[in-house]
């Protein structure tokens, strides 16, 4: 993965616009944020291959960077987002890595299910 | 002496830590090994630092290190099962058990080596664990392989007391080594080693034997 170019990830955003996509939105603390240290609250959660459609969307931010994504009745939302996938043309891949290179948000379009 | 054991852990590179010198022992003394693993290890969060790996990518290169640990510990039967990482306690539990149950039938094993249930802490470990024993413990007292348990909870020898088999793997250590770091994507040097670089005196120490608690079941 490559440090996230803004300019590449908004001109993805946008060749999606007003498509049925497969999403897979995801955050996570790790299964062993307790076990490591008792003061966390191990939390995640995640979606794969749920079928959305977004009229604009945009990222913002100077890194870590946000994406937001306007749908019909609502939105989609990550922050956090360090890296995406350069060599992905059809797809946008993005996570964001805490400072130990673990990956804690990911947000990943595409036209085919994950 | 066993002549066949089967191990059933939930991820790739779980084999590494905890097991891989025992399995080394066990084929140098000509056992049969046969690792069953119950997903890809996909939602795992290290993804190689600078990340090498994405969400996409990563189920690929987990099967590959996965395998390049078997070949490190000398595991010639792997069997991947294709569950869902993070999923296994929401899984059917009869299409779980039904796995199980059919590798149990068709190997035999003298030895199973899983997570203890409630002390390994990851879900997936634990449920894991659980269907492990659920499988065994539907087989007659007289047919039921030895069941050693991993467990690594904060409270596990509080409950549980020391592990009672104790496997002094020193001799293995090459094993054991190249089997983490076959984990290339999971296991950066700072968690394996600590920060600075350990002599061999201390990875002996550190690495140089794994125990395990035989499950006791209840009828």
């Amino acid at each position: 993965m490559q440090s996230i170019e803004p300019s590449r990830i908004q001109l993805m955003i946008d060749q999606f616009v007003n498509q049925d996509l497969y999403i897979h939105l995801e955050m996570t603390t790790g299964a062993y944020a307790a076990h490591l240290d008792s003061s966390k609250h191990p939390a995640a959660n995640f979606i794969t291959n749920a079928v959305i459609r977004y009229s604009h969307g945009g990222i913002s931010g100077s890194g870590p960077y946000r994406v937001g994504l306007k749908m019909d009745r609502g939105w989609i939302y990550a922050e956090g987002l360090t890296h995406y996938e350069e060599s992905e043309s059809d797809r946008l891949i993005m996570a964001g890595h805490d400072n130990e290179g673990k990956l804690v948000v990911a947000l990943q379009l595409s036209r085919e299910p994950f | 002496m066993e002549q066949q054991v089967l191990v059933i852990l939930p991820h790739p590179d779980d084999e590494a830590f905890g097991v891989s010198g025992t399995l080394a022992k066990l084929l140098h003394n000509g056992a049969k090994v046969t690792y069953a693993c119950l997903t890809l290890g996909e939602m795992g969060r290290n993804m190689g630092i600078p990340p090498f790996a994405s969400r996409v990518t990563l189920p690929a290169i987990r099967k590959k290190e996965l395998e390049a640990s078997c070949r490190a510990i000398g595991i010639q039967d792997l069997r991947i099962l294709g569950f869902h990482d993070k999923m296994i306690e929401f899984e059917d539990q009869d299409a779980l058990n039904a796995s199980i149950d059919a590798l149990l039938q068709e190997l035999r094993p003298s030895l199973v080596i899983t997570f203890y249930p409630g002390y390994s802490v990851h879900p997936d470990h634990d449920a894991c664990g659980a269907a492990v024993i659920r499988s065994v413990g539907k087989l007659p007292r007289n047919e039921r392989p030895v069941v050693h348990c991993v467990a690594f909870s904060k409270n596990c020898e509080e409950e549980l007391g020391k592990p009672d088999v104790t496997v002094d793997v020193k001799d293995f250590l090459k094993q054991k080594m190249e089997s983490m770091q076959a984990h290339k994507s999971q296991f950066q040097a700072a968690e394996l080693l600590g920060r600075k670089k350990l002599n061999d005196q201390e990875i002996r120490r550190r690495f140089g034997t794994e125990g395990y608690w035989t499950y006791k079941f209840e009828s």
